[in-house]
């Protein structure tokens, strides 16, 4: 039987990945709010905070509190220049085209990490040092505290951003009608770039913070990008507080499923999950769903 | 321009004969071997194109097809010793009832959910093919398929195999032109153009869709289980997530919705990570930077690129 102690533990752990999945979640639903397409390049954003915070900090020497928003900032950049560079010179505005040129994006960039960093797995330190502490039974590490602390912060900080800064209302305008925010001055395509940056900051947030718990190597970030996206499309696609459940509500599923039932499943688990919840609620947890218009 | 009329037979009967003629030149097994390759693409693209292009449909899932055809024929000639090329119509069979229990759910969904949908089945089928390993054989492969067997000869050489995996590639080309061109491609093509219209004229928009995804699903199947023939052995990850983006890949660069453009994507991109073999590490950088350039000037595809430089003229000469 599985003791109360055990199941703390799977909801920590849940609770640490889901935290993950959220941020991932809403740097997809930032660019999809933006330009109405799925970013597939934004799993990468995640490996390469995590490869960014390992030169920086492990072979560069730079401090944590220099190096952690440093890989952030780079990151940011990355993803500006990916919509600047790929997405706003491309011929066609056809989302399936624009789709797949963030996947060619993804594949060049993974080429490029292999080059750089190496195809082997590398040692990301934890933001503290690893002093196990325990809590209702479960054991866990300082870092599972960072992860959530600074997950709690970021969509703080967002929000904060979104509603009290002109950038932030300029972002949100363009998201609601582009036509509309261009004719009141708003330079969009300047606000799509910064969805992108920002949508690499968070991916490069969630990299450095869960790359020391799982291990890190250039192609860390495609299942974790997938799960994120999965729990986008779970919260309902585009939604801030749908990504923020979605991510929470997969990360607890998956791990509470592989710690009672059987780890070697745990995809399994939850991507039937996510099927099973779009088959009976096909626009998410809070997604509006479409009506038809004849 | 168009694949209707005469002029598909037309470069329909040239090709044929162009890859009829290509075993006396090309003698090279490694050449012919990537020619089979280009085949087994064309077969799955070629169904996944009427997906994509008539039904409008994107599926990251194909390659789980692709997949479940070749465990699905390999396990069953290989484990159980059914006959190889009964088990290819039983696969087909098999794939094509899951097809339409997965597809009457998932084709209700729409842009990003269904692409979502596909792939979750994707790595879904890819678990277990690596954890059911008294089965499957798990993450090493599935080893032993026995070879197709056709008046006597084994279908697994180069050579052979060349034939028979090209005369498949065709005849489902040319069934697929059929499809296009008959009642329900009509039906299909008025949905991609506009589903209210469609409905309202009377296409029963939800059964095409699944029919249609069935349709592909038993192309990807058939593909798989020629697959397991000639190779002997599967392995999960020729089946994974990136197989299914590949494919996907291929019918747009080619050209969505035209015959030719899965053709020309196929027979394009197949070779092209083996020719970029040659710049060893950098190889994978070189081939996403040439997808991005593709993607971001020539949204058209190939064969849509091809047409736009050559309409001018067409037109005249119409």
């Amino acid at each position: 039987m599985t003791g109360w102690s055990e199941i703390a533990q799977y909801i920590m752990s849940g609770l640490t990945t889901g935290s993950v999945y959220a941020l991932v979640a809403i740097g997809f639903c930032l660019v999809y709010n933006a330009t109405r397409i799925v970013n597939f390049a934004q799993g990468d954003f995640l490996s390469l905070g995590g490869l960014m915070m390992y030169s920086f900090l492990v072979v560069s020497g730079v401090p944590v509190w220099l190096s952690f928003p440093g890989a952030v900032l780079v990151v940011a950049v990355v993803g500006g220049l990916l919509e600047r560079l790929c997405l706003r010179p491309a011929r066609s505005r056809e989302i399936t085209n624009l789709i797949f040129i963030t996947i060619a994006a993804s594949i060049l960039m993974r080429g490029l990490f292999k080059q750089v960093w190496g195809k082997d797995a590398m040692a990301l330190p934890p933001l503290s040092p690893d002093q196990p502490m325990r809590f209702l039974g479960a054991t866990f590490t300082p870092q599972n505290m960072w992860v959530l602390l600074i997950t709690v912060l970021c969509i703080a900080l967002l929000m904060l951003f979104f509603r009290f800064t002109l950038t932030g209302k300029a972002i949100r305008a363009t998201a609601a009608n582009p036509r509309a925010a261009a004719l009141m001055g708003i330079d969009t395509n300047r606000m799509t770039m910064y969805s992108f940056g920002l949508a690499g900051a968070l991916g490069a947030t969630a990299g450095a913070l869960i790359t020391p718990i799982t291990s890190l190597s250039y192609g860390v970030g495609v299942i974790i990008g997938l799960k994120g996206f999965a729990a986008a499309v779970l919260g309902g696609y585009g939604s801030f507080a749908g990504a923020i459940l979605g991510g929470v509500a997969l990360g607890l599923f998956e791990s509470l499923a592989a710690g009672m039932i059987s780890s070697a499943y745990k995809d399994v688990f939850a991507f039937v999950a996510l099927l099973a919840a779009l088959f009976i609620r096909p626009g998410g947890f809070m997604g509006v769903t479409e009506k038809e218009r004849v | 321009m168009n694949s209707s009329g005469k002029s598909f037979f037309i470069v329909m009967a040239l090709l044929a004969a162009i890859i009829g003629a290509v075993p006396l030149v090309v003698t090279n097994p490694y050449y012919l071997n990537t020619l089979n390759v280009v085949a087994l693409h064309v077969i799955i693209v070629t169904g996944l194109n009427m997906l994509i292009g008539f039904a409008g449909h994107i599926s990251l899932g194909h390659a789980a097809f692709f997949g479940l055809g070749a465990y699905t024929s390999g396990i069953l000639t290989g484990s159980y010793g059914w006959p190889p090329l009964f088990t290819i119509f039983f696969a087909a069979a098999a794939v094509a009832c899951l097809a339409l229990i997965i597809g009457v759910p998932t084709l209700r969904l729409k842009g990003n959910y269904l692409v979502m949908a596909t792939l979750g089945f994707n790595i879904i089928v890819g678990v277990f093919m690596v954890q059911l390993d008294n089965l499957t054989g798990g993450p090493s492969g599935y080893a032993g398929v026995p070879p197709l067997q056709f008046f006597g000869r084994s279908m697994d050489s180069d050579l052979n195999f060349y034939g028979l995996v090209w005369a498949v590639a065709l005849t489902g080309m040319i069934l697929a032109r059929n499809l296009a061109y008959s009642r329900v491609g009509r039906g299909l093509r008025a949905l991609h153009d506009s589903p209210a219209a469609a409905a309202a004229v009377g296409v029963p928009i939800e059964r095409t869709k699944v029919k249609v995804f069935i349709f592909s699903a038993v192309y990807a199947s058939v593909a798989g289980s020629l697959y397991a023939h000639y190779y002997g052995i599967i392995t999960p990850k020729t089946f994974d997530i990136f197989k299914s983006v590949e494919l996907v890949t291929m019918c747009i660069i080619g050209g969505m919705g035209s015959l030719w453009g899965g053709f020309f994507g196929a027979a394009f991109l197949t070779p092209l990570p083996e020719l970029l073999d040659f710049f060893q590490e950098y190889s994978d950088i070189i081939f996403g930077g040439i997808l991005l350039v593709l993607l971001i000037f020539m949204p058209e595809g190939l064969v849509g690129w091809i047409e736009k430089r050559f309409q001018g003229s067409r037109k005249e000469a119409d």
